[in-house]
């Protein structure tokens, strides 16, 4: 696939005090490259002035989301070969401040998340500062907060909300999903304290389901059922059906360790 | 040293009215708020005219009703019946969906992802297929003469 691809890549100067334009680089692709190598290839070789964040390049992180041909994407996901196309728009996630280049200010969109009290909240408090033991949890109740404990916090849901474009206040989909997340966890005992959060003005209310999020999600999380599964709760909380449910209790480690199943016998074996 | 404060990228109203290459729902999504926005301005027209120009005696009355027998009206009152079939029955859907029913359970994301709102979207179809069953009848009995 070795040709030359065109990066038109949005640059913002805050210094310059000017408006953010594009410039316009030519790289050459080759089978498997990333948008994230493009960039490295441009600031390593064309212009060490371009701003860009990023950490792990296998979709770990979260810190390179920017918006890829008008879709939000993680750059170290997404290869030049599949957007099929020999210009490659790229800009900062919509929705986010942006510091310089493709760098957005995260910070407010951390603070929501904060707002939600993303943390088990339990009424033991004594054990929850001195843990003795683990509090219990099937693998069905794990199943149902599990996938949301994937969020890798990259803001694309933000971006790709629709309420987030316009709504600067809305609390947007990843608090959100992480709010059911916590609500969800059968050791966790403070749904009051967070839907009280978010059942208010710029809330959940503001979600009108366009599933832009869930579809954008670069882990393949599903905030759009998450927030759903979270106003069920609150109608039923509001009308007083279901029952309260007390948070887990603690088991206490088995006294007798199982034996470690011995380490398996490799079929291939080097040969020397 | 100033301090630079970072810059305002709000898509604003263009990013609900523009849905690029997103799937579906998103594109429903915006149909649903123009339809809204259309059922309003009819209403708000409607009753302007069986309020106001129905005060103002026979004649003016009569005038209205002769302007309102122009056949572009009539096709504006099909896409008000169309829009009207459209919010209801979509709305139907959105309050179903929004209360958790009809999407499924949350279940572990293995690639190729596939998120609830497409797991289900055989649901959203049949919705799309009676609303546009509707329109194709209501064009039939509006615009092409009748049964």
């Amino acid at each position: 696939m070795d040709k030359q691809v065109v990066f038109k890549v949005q640059r913002y100067e805050p210094e310059a005090d000017g408006n953010p334009h594009f410039q316009e680089f030519k790289i050459p692709a080759k089978r498997g490259m990333t948008i994230l190598d493009g960039l490295i290839y441009i600031k390593e070789n064309l212009d060490g002035t371009l701003a860009f964040r990023s950490s792990c390049r296998m979709a770990i992180c979260g810190s390179c989301g920017m918006l890829i041909n008008n879709y939000p994407h993680l750059a170290c996901h997404t290869q030049i070969e599949e957007l099929r196309s020999d210009i490659v728009t790229v800009k900062p996630l919509p929705n986010l401040p942006i510091v310089k280049d493709l760098v957005v200010d995260l910070i407010p969109f951390f603070n929501r998340h904060k707002s939600i009290k993303p943390y088990i909240i339990h009424p033991d408090t004594k054990e929850m500062e001195n843990p003795t033991a683990e509090f219990v949890q099937s693998p069905q109740a794990l199943e149902a907060l599990l996938q949301f404990t994937y969020c890798v916090k990259c803001g694309i849901c933000i971006s790709a909300c629709p309420t987030s474009a316009s709504d600067r206040l809305f609390l947007g989909p990843q608090a959100l999903a992480q709010c059911y997340r916590y609500c969800a966890d059968t050791r966790d005992g403070g749904e009051e304290e967070r839907l009280t959060v978010v059942d208010k003005d710029h809330g959940i209310w503001h979600c009108h389901l366009a599933g832009a999020c869930s579809e954008a999600c670069p882990k393949g999380l599903d905030p759009a059922l998450a927030i759903q599964l979270l106003k069920r709760r609150l109608i039923i909380q509001a009308i007083g059906l279901g029952r309260k449910k007390q948070p887990a209790s603690i088991v206490t480690p088995p006294a007798e360790v199982k034996p470690k199943i011995p380490f398996p016998e490799f079929t291939a074996k080097r040969t020397e | 040293m100033t301090q630079i404060q970072p810059r305002r990228n709000y898509l604003g109203a263009l990013g609900w009215i523009w849905a690029g290459n997103y799937k579906l729902e998103r594109y429903l999504y915006i149909f649903h708020r123009i339809t809204g926005l259309g059922i309003l301005l009819f209403l708000l027209l409607h009753l302007v005219m069986t309020t106001v120009f129905r005060v103002q005696g026979k004649e003016v009355w009569e005038a209205t009703m002769e302007v309102l027998h122009n056949p572009w009206f009539k096709v504006g009152e099909y896409l008000v019946v169309v829009a009207f079939l459209y919010h209801a029955l979509n709305g139907l859907r959105l309050i179903i969906q929004e209360l958790g029913f009809a999407l499924g359970r949350p279940r572990p994301p293995i690639y190729p992802y596939k998120d609830s709102l497409r797991r289900k979207r055989y649901w959203t179809i049949l919705i799309i297929s009676i609303v546009v069953i509707l329109c194709v009848v209501f064009f039939y009995d509006f615009i092409a003469g009748g049964w």
